[in-house]
């Protein structure tokens, strides 16, 4: 479905990302996973058209997507959960929610996207008139990936979503993702640095460190190796 | 003469808060304080004199070319003076912006000269009464005409999907462009509605004073700066409230203290507010929750 090839990101004189390959198949969850500064984040605004490549494509279902513009990303249906969630603070949730379906034009598709997401995330219903930022940070991260599924994407690009939040609330928004790709099909890429929760969800996991990737596999290979177990499973 | 002085100065004020939205929104997209706004507000009083001048059209539809070329000359800022040097430092694009300034005054001496041009009398000068306060024709109108345009805007901001698309913009520009929202669009249509707006206004000042000059933007741009500060940069609300502050207690300060304190005033009260709130009346501190 998705296809990286050798991708390289310089910030300045930063060589961010060096010849990234790693490719995503329907129906997945990958994973990214690795330390601060390894530069998954960077892999997902390449992504979504957010930050420019110096080489090497970007190919969703056999199209090139390096050049267009994110608005013509989000039209294919590629969705970016940016780090930190980044809700509308100052729109109540239901705007919030709608901003997502921004380049949508079917009125009533809509409506009901909106009842899915509110069943999906009860809780985002009982506060739908409150603004933004007045909810807790699980809310905010329930609005944030509820406003992604309202852009009807085919690929749901996650980046940190359980930074800050308390234990339960993180089990619970990683039931949703793993619902949501079970019960919708729904591709999920997943960037993390809480690499044991990811690699429990992952059907394919990818290890970078200092823009490359370091190691690949299953999820569940990933969560038996050694070295996985050592760098970031915090295991002697 | 409190009356008079009253409803001066809310005729007063409801133009400083026309200005006003237009730097604030500005502002609240792309951080800049437009310093061309004023002349912008100056070009678009000369497109609505030159439209009734030399081209002996109406009143209303005058005014409506002026909003309009005023609307396309803003978009033409934006697209060819300030988002070139959107990603260089802040410095560069405020730079920018006072050069723009100095070049729009320059531009309307060479194209209209640099004398004061008498702006025709249109509407005639009649006195009605609303209780105390006595309104002479021309100030029910500018009144008027501020509230309806007031509305407008706040009718596109909250309730159209480009307006909101505008809120979330001002927000947070890079969630914004996440969710499909083409930006530079939205730059583009903030800049023509605060420049429509600054249009209005400067016509408004025009037929008020009955005179257009190339310099008229300078101070007025000042001003509707402070009243954008005063009511918390960045709030379209704030602005229209700050600009009214800023009218009435101009004209009952130069009444009852003296007319040549008239500027001065409106910088004390700047003072003042920013004393007691730092972000203006409705400014908010930014949180971030983590």
């Amino acid at each position: 479905m998705l296809e990286v090839k050798d991708l390289d990101v310089f910030y300045g004189g930063i060589h961010a990302l060096k010849g990234i390959n790693f490719e995503i198949n329907e129906g997945e969850i990958v994973t990214l996973i690795g330390s601060n500064g390894a530069g998954k984040t960077t892999i997902l605004n390449v992504i979504s058209g957010v930050v420019k490549q110096k080489n090497g494509d970007v190919i969703f279902q056999n199209e090139k997507i390096n050049n267009l513009t994110t608005e013509k990303i989000v039209e294919l249906g590629i969705i970016h959960v940016p780090e930190g969630r980044r809700i509308f603070t100052a729109l109540n949730v239901e705007e919030n929610l709608l901003m997502g379906a921004y380049l949508r034009n079917d009125k009533k598709e809509i409506q009901e996207d909106l009842e899915n997401v509110y069943e999906l995330f009860p809780r985002l219903r009982e506060r739908r008139t409150q603004m933004g930022g007045t909810l807790s940070g699980g809310e905010q991260q329930m609005l944030a990936i509820g406003r992604a599924l309202m852009s009807k994407p085919r690929l749901l690009m996650l980046d940190e979503p359980s930074m800050g939040l308390a234990p339960i609330i993180v089990q619970e928004i990683y039931e949703t993702i793993e619902k949501l790709n079970e019960e919708r099909n729904l591709t999920v890429l997943l960037v993390e640095q809480n690499a044991n929760l990811a690699l429990q969800v992952a059907h394919q996991a990818y290890v970078i460190e200092t823009g490359e990737i370091v190691l690949q596999g299953t999820g569940r290979e990933l969560l038996g190796d050694d070295r996985v177990r050592k760098a970031y499973l915090g295991e002697e | 003469m409190f009356l008079e002085q009253l409803s001066n100065g809310i005729a007063l004020g409801s133009l400083y808060a026309l200005t006003a939205v237009g730097y604030t929104m500005v502002y609240g997209i792309i951080r800049l304080i437009n310093f061309a706004h004023g002349d912008i507000y100056m070009m678009g009083a000369f497109f609505t004199y030159t439209a009734i001048v030399y081209f002996n059209l109406p009143l209303v539809p005058s005014f409506i070319i002026g909003m309009a070329c005023a609307a396309l000359l803003g978009v033409l800022i934006a697209k060819f003076a300030y988002t070139p040097v959107f990603k260089a430092p802040k410095i560069n694009l405020f730079l920018c912006a006072i050069g723009m300034a100095i070049f729009l005054e320059n531009f309307a001496m060479l194209l209209w000269g640099p004398e004061t041009q008498s702006f025709p009398t249109i509407i005639q000068n009649q006195i009605y009464t609303f209780g105390g306060l006595k309104f002479t024709k021309l100030q029910a109108v500018i009144l008027l005409i501020s509230i309806f345009l007031a509305l407008v805007l706040s009718y596109i901001v909250k309730k159209t999907k480009i307006g909101r698309a505008m809120r979330c913009a001002s927000q947070d520009m890079v969630a914004a462009r996440l969710m499909g929202i083409n930006t530079n669009k939205i730059v583009f249509i903030t800049f023509a509605l605060g420049s429509a707006l600054g249009a209005a206004a400067g016509t408004l000042v025009a037929m008020y004073y009955k005179a257009v000059y190339p310099m008229m933007g300078f101070s007025a741009g000042l001003k509707a700066f402070v009243a954008a500060v005063i009511g918390g940069i960045g709030s379209i609300t704030g602005a229209m409230f700050g600009g009214l502050i800023m009218g009435v207690v101009e004209s009952l300060g130069a009444a009852y203290i003296s007319s040549g304190y008239r500027d001065a005033i409106a910088f004390i009260i700047l003072i003042i507010i920013l004393l007691f709130k730092p972000t203006g009346l409705f400014g908010k501190t930014v949180k971030e929750k983590v």
